[in-house]
């Protein structure tokens, strides 16, 4: 068995994993590793091919491919090792031991000091969902779609119908439209939008695309391949409505319906997942409650654009390096919870010694608000930090920064809350 | 006047144009906003993103873009073009792909290495 | 001319050209889809069941406990996923305990070994998760087993052992001959003399073709969920409840895979379409076994289809002759499915066959399975053949080496769902979101095909519609 020793292994080669790795090498971590499961570099993002990433980290709109490139670039003399066609099959959270498999390298004991998990997401399916019906070929994840359309050159269908109104459905909507299909529609259970603002303006608006809020797909009908769809309205307990269906002639069916954080491998080591966010339990540093495993980007929890995902991935890259040069955080911990309006925080664990000048942390709402809101921190009952904002969606992620010298006031647990003015 | 939804960043502000006032834009955060506001009423550009066919590399197809705005009512136009350009590797990001792309006065560029 | 022809190629068929292959007989089948085992076969519980539920002196009672039996040693020797877990017929109420009590008689007398009563303590003990019950018939030689791999293992022993199956060949005539029987099929006509009805929910048309209306097929719909690994481990046994007013009950049940299998109902209609109300009631009746199930963790739906008739046993006659009927495989058809081909030979013999054993037929079969070896067979492995070291469906870690195997075997895949039944991807929680476009590249290289050609499943179910810069609608 090949066995290697390393300061640094990142698992996964997406925008993630190369930040955290780039960023552990410049903080001084010598042997650096990326396990990377694909034939490339650069992860989902190589088939995102539309544009506008990179604006808040590049203050420039670049696309899907260019944004990789940019770390892919900057990877060539960084002495960082990059394995592709390498699957991680285990991990081990106590020995800090990486059992991977690959055609070139064989099979592999990688032992690392300090570890990165940046496995990213996966999307929802038919399953997850259990939308009823024939089970005909011509339905889709609209992420497998656009791997044919966008990587192998292949369309997937004529006539489509789109369920779910994520970013990379709206973007799927635009990008079948181009390639010659008919979008027939967008259908979306939710009263809201999953996406971005944004998109639903260039992507569906700009095509005559319909969108339907509060419906969703009750029937899919086609014996080999997708034939017909049936939609109807639902309410606000998301039950269809009856006498409200809709039929589509469509061949093909895109779901776009959420992304689940992939945390086999982090389930397999026993490391603490936090229910809601479908992510490990991270402090303030990305470190997971498995000392030296760290996670960053979609495995932690679902971003909405990949500029904070680099962010989130430099900070963890950052402390690994600096836990495999010996470096150990301690110390009192605040633990963050949601309250009202919010369904998750990232990191759910604060060390507050550990915090240099302010703590970033990330949320996301349960609904639409718009008027005079606030993000309200409270210790106990005691407001601790308050935060004015004018909207907010549960498609976008949200962000406040925590000074150190509130948080050294904090006596207890911390709670995050969005309360709307009366 | 007009309301808008900006989709110059991810932001996504609702702006409001004032068609009678000089095309005054209100609700942006930022004069990108303000720009795309009044563009929109008068001349809508967009950034095409697509594909040509490509041969000797990896993949079949490599992503190309406009290098800048096109009026988007010459799209499909563009994307016409698009279907007769096969690329030959080594592709670098950066390479054009058809200069002047329909007379726009835009390239269209490889946005990847293949 | 051949000797034998079989119409149908599910466990049924597949068992009798197994059977038959392994004797001096020229055998071929005829499948009328594009692959084995895509009928009543790829849509079921994947229960092999003890065998006390048929009323003693049937032949589903007999051919049962006699199939179970055999099923043991045919999954080892063909290296098919078998697992004995027992299962446990739960009796919630006063009410169903005698409904218990008749099922451990008829075990009794079906000769099902070590069928008995156990308390309500005890099933709690063995099944933490399962509702309070009085009491609980446990019958330990009960199995979970891969249905599809049990009959392609053994529609690929056939081939080995010299039968010939022609997928695509649906029977669309049959005429009696001098010497046999000439089955007519769109591609080439066979002409056999004897020929066994293996056709499953359509073995009733294919009685008629040759003989007088016997029986009328009443295809019955069953809705499932199949829930991730994360539900594996809820219950360690087949729970089935007693058939109540409003239904037959419906069991809950660990799969081969690590999954957790829920259903079914039941409904008289041909269709394989799943419906909400359907499985709302699958869902709400495994409660009563489980509450605690998640169905959140839902990764698939499918329905299938059961051949009941209107007879209550299994028709398993000749219906002319040399014309042999196996028709009304119900439920449990798949347990039976092995001893339904040993009959089906006695049968044949009984009619005049002259079959032989032949000297050394073909009894093995092996399948590299990378995740279940160890560290270092996986070493050894790569190191032989790198195609194992590249993991392409990454929920179930099938790498491109048993995709590539999968494509070789004697009885070759034509879709991407062919390959998931032969070497398990996309069996998982992505349900092939990942693989999928993997392994249409691999399969269109592998059979030299254009990757449009690839199918998803049957024939007709395309995936791919054209390639891009074609322009569509846009010109």
């Amino acid at each position: 068995m090949n066995e290697q020793l390393y300061d640094v292994a990142v698992i996964g080669g997406g925008p993630a994993g190369l930040a955290a790795a780039l960023k552990a090498r410049e903080n001084g971590a010598e042997k650096v590793i990326i396990l990377e499961r694909d034939k490339e570099e650069g992860g989902i993002l190589n088939q995102c091919i539309h544009n506008g990433f990179g604006l808040h980290y590049f203050k420039e709109e670049l696309t899907g491919p260019e944004y990789a490139g940019r770390f892919v670039a900057q990877l060539e003399g960084s002495g960082i090792e990059l394995w592709l066609d390498t699957m991680v099959l285990d991990l081990n959270a106590d020995t800090h031991e990486i059992h991977a498999v690959s055609g070139k390298y064989g099979y592999c004991l990688i032992k690392a000091k300090a570890i990165v998990l940046a496995m990213g997401c996966r999307e929802r399916t038919r399953g997850a969902i259990g939308i009823p019906g024939t089970r005909p070929a011509g339905v889709f994840t609209a992420g497998t779609a656009q791997r044919y359309v966008n990587m192998e050159g292949y369309m997937v269908g004529k006539k489509v119908l789109i369920l779910g109104s994520g970013d990379i459905g709206l973007i799927m909507a635009r990008r079948m439209t181009l390639e010659g299909a008919k979008v027939l529609a967008c259908v979306e259970v939710m009263p809201y939008s999953g996406g971005l603002n944004r998109n639903i303006v260039q992507c569906l608006h700009d095509y005559n695309i319909p969108l339907y809020l509060s419906h969703t797909i009750i029937d899919i009908q086609g014996k080999d391949r997708v034939e017909k769809a049936i939609v109807a309205k639902v309410d606000e307990n998301r039950k269809p409505i009856p006498g409200t269906e809709m039929e589509f002639d469509c061949d093909t069916i895109l779901l776009s319906v959420g992304l689940i954080p992939e945390n086999e491998l982090t389930r397999g080591a026993g490391i603490t997942i936090d229910r809601r966010t479908n992510g490990a339990v991270v402090f303030e540093n990305m470190e997971t409650q498995a000392e030296g495993i760290f996670a960053c980007g979609n495995v932690v929890h679902v971003h909405d654009l990949v500029d904070y995902v680099t962010a989130e991935s430099s900070r963890a890259g950052a402390a690994a390096a600096e836990y495999a040069c010996g470096k150990r955080r301690g110390g009192r911990i605040i633990e963050v919870s949601n309250g009202d309006g919010v369904t998750y925080t990232v990191p759910q664990r604060i060390r507050v010694e550990a915090v240099e000048k302010f703590a970033e942390l990330f949320f996301r709402v349960r609904n639409v608000y718009s008027g005079d809101l606030r993000i309200v921190v409270k210790d106990g009952d005691k407001t601790v930090a308050s935060y004015k904002r004018e909207h907010l969606a549960p498609g976008e992620m949200e962000h406040i920064t925590l000074p150190k010298v509130i948080l050294d006031k904090v006596q207890g647990d911390i709670t995050v809350s969005v309360e709307e003015a009366k | 006047m007009k309301e808008l939804i900006c989709i110059v960043c991810p932001k996504g502000c609702h702006l409001k144009v004032d068609e009678e006032n000089g095309y005054a834009v209100t609700g942006n955060t930022c004069l990108k906003g303000a720009e795309y506001g009044k563009n929109e009423l008068l001349n809508p550009m967009r950034v095409v993103t697509s594909t040509v066919r490509a041969e000797g590399g990896a993949y079949p197809r490599c992503s190309v873009k406009t290098a800048g705005s096109i009026p988007k009512g010459k799209i499909f136009e563009v994307m016409n073009a698009l279907d007769s350009v096969t690329l030959k590797a080594p592709v670098k990001t950066g390479d054009i792909v058809i200069k002047d792309v329909c007379g726009t006065g835009v390239d269209v560029v490889a946005t990847r290495n293949l | 001319m051949v000797d034998v022809a079989v119409i149908g190629c599910g466990v049924i068929g597949a068992a009798v050209a197994m059977e038959l292959a392994k004797r001096q007989v020229s055998v071929v089948v005829l499948e009328k889809n594009n692959d084995v085992a895509m009928g009543t076969t790829k849509a079921n519980s994947a229960i092999l069941h003890a065998g006390y539920d048929p009323e003693p002196g049937t032949l589903m009672a007999r051919l049962n406990v006699r199939g179970v039996e055999m099923a043991k040693q045919i999954c080892e020797d063909l290296d098919v996923h078998r697992k004995q877990i027992g299962s446990l017929v739960l009796a919630f109420t006063d009410e169903e305990v005698p409904h218990v009590e008749k099922l451990y008689e008829n075990a009794k007398v079906n000769g099902v070994p070590g069928a008995k009563i156990i308390s309500g303590e005890e099933v709690a003990r063995m099944e933490p998760n399962v509702s309070p019950v009085k009491c609980a018939l446990y019958a330990p030689s009960a199995a979970i087993v891969n249905p599809w791999e049990f009959a392609i293992a053994m529609a690929e022993n056939a081939v080995e052992n010299g039968a010939e199956v022609r997928l695509n060949s649906p029977v669309t005539t049959i005429e009696k001959t001098e010497k046999g029987w000439l089955l007519k099929t769109p591609a080439e006509d066979v002409e056999a003399k004897y020929v066994v009805n293996a056709a499953g929910v359509d073995a009733g048309k294919v009685h008629e073709m040759a003989a007088d209306k016997e029986f009328t097929t009443i295809p019955c719909r069953g809705e499932y969920y199949l829930l991730d690994k994360t539900e594996g481990t809820r219950v360690n046994h087949v729970i089935f409840q007693c058939p109540t007013k409003v239904g037959k009950g419906v069991l809950v049940a660990p799969t081969v895979h690590g999954n957790l299998i829920v259903g079914p109902n039941a409904e008289d209609v041909d269709s394989v379409a799943n419906t909400a109300a359907g499985l709302a009631y699958v869902a709400e009746m495994a409660k009563k076994s489980v509450p605690s199930i998640n169905f959140r963790e839902n990764i698939r739906n499918f329905a299938g289809v059961r051949a009941n008739t209107d007879k209550s046993d299994f028709v398993i006659k000749m219906a002319a002759e040399g014309f042999l009927d196996l028709a009304g495989m119900k439920s449990p058809g798949l347990s039976a499915a092995a001893a339904v081909g040993e009959e089906a030979v006695k049968l044949l013999e009984e009619a005049g066959l002259s079959a032989p054993m032949k000297e050394n037929p073909v009894t093995k079969r092996h399948k590299v399975r990378f995740k279940e070896l160890s560290a270092e067979e996986k070493a050894e492995l790569v190191k032989k053949n790198p195609a194992y070291g590249r993991v392409i469906c990454r929920c179930e870690t099938i790498t491109e080496g048993e995709i590539i195997d999968a494509c070789r075997e004697v009885i070759p895949p034509c879709s991407i769902d062919g390959v998931k039944r032969r070497a398990g991807s996309g069996m998982g929680r992505c349900q092939g979101g990942f693989c999928g476009p993997r392994v249409l590249e691999i399969l269109a290289r592998e059979l030299k095909k254009d990757p449009e050609e690839i199918m998803q499943d049957g024939a007709g179910t395309v995936i791919l519609t054209g390639r891009t810069k074609e322009g569509g609608e846009r010109r």
